[in-house]
């Protein structure tokens, strides 16, 4: 049995090859026999997912045709599901069942996606590593000794061992892309306003975005095609019209201008990553694709402000997490104040808490000019970098990461070495525009991931330019051995 | 030492949108607990806040009725701070960029002057739900359904001086928002509600003097008593060498006292930051034209008209166009009848006190205008007497009819002609000589029993001017 692609299996399913209750068994059975040893699922829903392929057989005995007719995916953990658990990650919500679909969740379901499950994550999508998930610890399927990345390392690790061809991920400083260079698969943070975050919980507002995960660039457009578009339940989603992002895929790369910032390769980056993007850019250049050198001056500063500005969103964002109406409640409050501190002490796990006081910490009185005003101008320099890179090149090309996938618990006792590891990716988020991770290459058998950052609502162009790529080279087809 | 009062107000109206102001839900008042709350109103995970955009525009109505800034971009901001019946642990407000800033009210003074009072801003929100302590033992229930409902907090300079002075600005920016039509005012409800910050100085000290604030004063009497015992509570506490501390007060109207509620030490840092859920609220220009073109007229410019086109007094002008509805009302009768001085007679008796004793509103009353300018055109053109009328009024009041079918039916049509008042005259002549004979020798106070007697016999329908007229020509032995 072959493990096919999205496209592959859509392609199956139209010709009435495989029916789409047999291919939710298929994987169903694959995540029943592997996900114990990467734990990438929270929860399985079996029956749920035949139902809603029995569903879509039904319509694709009709001649119905839509994005996702028939294919098994998985859903983050983040994203609300009715009647489902969802957890995000966390004691908080272990026990909450939304009574409502996130309006991602809902689009996936109306294009006829067979949802198998939610997916791990670090709670409440902050960590770079998934170790901070009250599930425990994702394990990446190239070296179960090693982390799968965060946030939507659940995910990326599904992708990867194919217990599922495609699944939702979020992205706020990295969540998406680096997960994916870990795990060597394909992922896109859409430009910020593109997927709705309706029903998808909330970490920073400002900088959080929905999108997919998938083994191909192929696969991430189809996925986006059904996740994207305005949606008037979210005020910051963009109402503009979605193209087709399949569409583009095939176009050549004679003429595209790729951007190389020189502070992504500067001295941070480990000489073998370096070999393996270099190698990959090169594959673009023979494509047609010309290289140009461009800097974003100001990216040094996009952790810190990073690191003041979703703090201080998550510590307002989490806030509704009270023990009064929903999610964990200490036993036996004395008062008030008791059930606040000891629902959310209990509840809460070291990381989130660490950025509740961080966020908290840089709004107080007399702290909010030095602090948050700061950051949100060191945003404004940081689009203004992307801006002027942009009207030189159409897309920037990095690594995804400045290193390889690291072992668990090798950097838990140091969150500021943790939060390093978005480096690359911090950037992006703050200016809003889309990146996408793909597999560039290897370090022994470890996959390296390459980012291409887009210009905005320039998703259909980095799919493209990621497509194209893989149409050359086949390390978006690796499997880990174990998972074969 | 003479003292000066400090008084700063901050009112809160609650708009009438049929839905809140960041969710779809519904705001109509008493409802089953939680019954009109939705995910959004629950603070669920992921929801999102949606801005309503009727609430954006009755904002803007009242910017520009008190002749303020409407902002071109105004911004959503999260006041943060843990309370249970405060589903997201933060509250949807605006801070730094309210929508409405630096606008003014014209009070009325008691002395029959004017007073500008200075209006800082007006920012929308969102009201809190509510905690029920009653019913539930040593537990608190929690309802939400007012949680979401659409706020504008108007916030006064600190230039009243006085609890008179206090109430004045705060019953004309009631029948402004009223007359707007973008806040109910229904203050038992709690959809107008207000707190006073209130300090002393000693007079012509430039500086203020440190303030409390007097939180949650429901009615208009409340606001004069807990002001007044404030500033008592503050001259005293200073003349026996004390000092006012910055604090947060409650009004108890059952002891008529305030008491300390929280100082400033124990005051929350609210991390106010701009709300990333939301965009700033943008307003052209031509959407504020659009707005301009739909405003009412507004008290002040009503009143002008009504003593320019009616030829009211300011008293009268004043008291007829304090609602809309009354003065809608009064224009609806002048409209039908052409009898303004009357009209408004009228409406400030009789019609008043009729819907004080039935508790009824203006727009209840069982009497429609048209049918009330029926009857004062009865009073013109002489077909009853205004004594008689009264007694019209009530019958249709009752339900009887209209003024035209009562007077037939009971038979009050007044009696206008000559001959029979002159022989009802000369009978009452007859039947008193010796009233006569002192009336004739001087003692004119008894030309008021000639009349009563007459009126008596007529059951009060002759014509009164015409009685008046013949009686005395009768007695003087013309």
């Amino acid at each position: 049995m072959t493990l096919d692609t999205l496209s592959d299996w859509a392609r199956r399913l139209q010709a009435r090859e495989i029916s789409s209750r047999e291919l939710a068994e298929l994987y169903l059975g694959r995540i029943e026999r592997l996900d114990a040893g990467i734990n990438s699922f929270v929860t399985v829903t079996p029956e749920l997912a035949l139902a809603a392929a029995d569903a879509a057989d039904r319509r694709l005995a009709k001649g119905e045709q839509a994005p996702l007719l028939g294919l098994p995916v998985a859903q983050k953990d983040i994203f609300c599901t009715q009647g489902v658990r969802t957890s995000c990650g966390s004691k908080m919500l272990d026990a909450f069942v939304a009574p409502y679909d996130a309006t991602v969740v809902e689009r996936m379901n109306a294009a006829g996606a067979v949802m198998l499950g939610k997916t791990n994550m670090d709670e409440f999508a902050m960590g770079s590593s998934n170790e901070t998930s009250y599930y425990g610890p994702v394990r990446n399927p190239w070296d179960p000794e090693r982390v799968p990345g965060g946030s939507s390392g659940g995910s990326a690790a599904a992708v990867a061992a194919r217990l599922v061809p495609a699944a939702t991920g979020t992205d706020t400083g990295g969540s998406i892309r680096q997960p994916a260079a870990f795990c060597g698969v394909t992922g896109i943070k859409p430009t910020y306003g593109r997927v709705s975050r309706y029903g998808m919980i909330a970490f920073a507002s400002s900088l959080d975005q929905g999108g997919p995960m998938a083994a191909s660039a192929e696969d991430c457009a189809r996925m986006l095609n059904a996740m994207a578009g305005f949606d008037p339940r979210d005020s910051t989603s963009v109402e503009r019209p979605v193209e087709d992002f399949t569409a583009g895929l095939a176009r050549d790369l004679k003429d595209l201008r790729i951007g190389l910032p020189r502070e992504f390769f500067g001295e941070g980056l480990d000489a073998d990553m370096r070999r393996v993007v270099q190698d990959a850019l090169a594959v673009l250049r023979e494509r047609g694709a010309k290289l140009v050198e461009v800097s974003l001056p100001n990216s040094g500063l996009s952790v810190p402000a990073y690191y003041v500005v979703a703090p201080a969103e998550c510590s307002s964002n989490l806030a509704r997490y009270d023990g009064v109406r929903y999610g964990h409640r200490c036993a036996d409050p004395r008062d008030l104040m008791d059930l606040y501190m000891r629902s959310r002490a209990e509840g809460f796990g070291a990381e989130v808490k660490r950025r509740i006081m961080i966020g908290t910490y840089v709004l107080s009185a007399g702290y909010y000019d030095a602090y948050y005003l700061k950051a949100q101008k060191v945003r404004r320099l940081i689009a203004d970098d992307f801006r002027r890179a942009f009207e030189q090149v159409d897309v920037i090309a990095g690594p995804t990461s400045p290193e390889l996938p690291f072992r668990l618990g090798e950097k838990s006792a140091d969150p500021i070495r943790m939060y390093l590891s978005d480096i690359y990716t911090i950037a992006v988020n703050l200016a809003g525009l889309p990146g996408l991770s793909m597999p560039a290459g290897t370090i022994g058998n470890l996959p390296v991931g390459l980012q291409l950052i887009g210009n905005y609502f320039d998703e259909a162009r980095l799919l493209n330019v990621a497509h194209q790529f893989q149409q050359e080279t086949g390390w978006h087809q690796r499997m880990p051995a174990a998972f074969a | 030492m003479e003292w000066e009062t400090v008084i700063g107000l901050e009112i809160h109206a609650q708009l009438n949108t049929a839905s809140k102001i960041f969710s779809g839900a519904a705001t109509a008042y008493g409802a089953e607990p939680n019954r009109q709350a939705c995910a959004v109103d629950l603070g669920l995970p992921g929801v999102l806040p949606v801005l309503n955009a009727a609430v954006v525009r009755k904002a803007v109505m009242l910017g520009l009725a008190i002749d303020a800034e409407i902002a071109p971009r105004s911004v959503f901001a999260r006041k943060n701070y843990f309370y249970p019946d405060l589903p997201k642990g933060y509250q949807i407000s605006q801070y730094e960029l309210p929508i409405v800033a630096r606008g003014h009210l014209e009070i009325d003074l008691e002395d029959g002057g004017r007073k500008r009072i200075g209006i800082t801003r007006a920012h929308l929100e969102e009201d809190a739900g509510k905690s029920v302590h009653e019913g539930f033992g040593a537990m608190t229930g929690i309802d939400l359904n007012r949680a979401g409902t659409p706020l504008v907090e108007i916030v006064s300079e600190p230039d009243l001086r006085s609890a008179k002075e206090a109430v004045a600005y705060m019953k004309k920016l009631h029948a402004l928002v009223r007359y707007l039509g973008i806040c109910d005012g229904n203050m038992q409800e709690g959809s107008f509600r207000c707190d006073a910050n209130v300090s002393v100085r000693p007079k012509g000290q430039q500086a203020f003097g440190t303030r409390a604030e007097i939180k949650n004063l429901n009615s208009f009497r409340f606001v004069e008593r807990a002001i007044n015992f404030e500033v008592e509570r503050q001259i005293d506490l200073l003349e026996s060498g004390g000092t006012v501390v910055q604090e947060t007060r409650l009004y108890d109207p059952d002891r008529d006292e305030t008491r300390s509620m929280r100082s400033k030490e124990e005051a929350n840092d609210y991390r106010y930051f701009p709300d990333p859920d939301l965009l700033p609220v943008t307003i052209h220009a031509q959407d504020i034209e659009s707005v301009r073109g739909e405003m009412p007229e507004l008290p002040d410019a009503k009143r002008e008209r009504f003593i320019r086109d009616y030829a009211l007094s300011v008293y009268d002008a004043g008291t007829l166009t304090a609602t809309r509805e009354l003065a809608d009302y009064y224009e609806a009768v002048v409209a039908g009848c052409d009898a303004p001085k009357l009209a408004a007679n009228w409406l400030m008796g009789d019609f008043t006190a009729a819907l004080n004793r039935s508790e009824l509103e203006v727009g209840q009353s069982p009497v429609a205008p048209q049918a009330l300018a029926q009857l004062l055109t009865r009073i013109q053109d002489e077909t009853i007497s205004g004594k008689i009328a009264k007694e019209v009024f009530d019958a249709m009041w009752a339900g009887e009819g209209d003024a035209d079918r009562i007077i037939a039916a009971r038979g009050l049509k007044q009696i206008t002609d000559t001959g029979a008042i002159d022989r009802i005259i000369d009978e009452v002549i007859a039947a008193n000589p010796s009233q006569l004979e002192q009336y004739r020798s001087g003692k004119d106070k008894l030309f008021g029993f000639f009349v009563g007697q007459v009126m008596k016999k007529t059951q009060g329908k002759a014509n009164p001017a015409q009685v008046n007229e013949r009686l005395r020509a009768r007695l003087q032995g013309d």
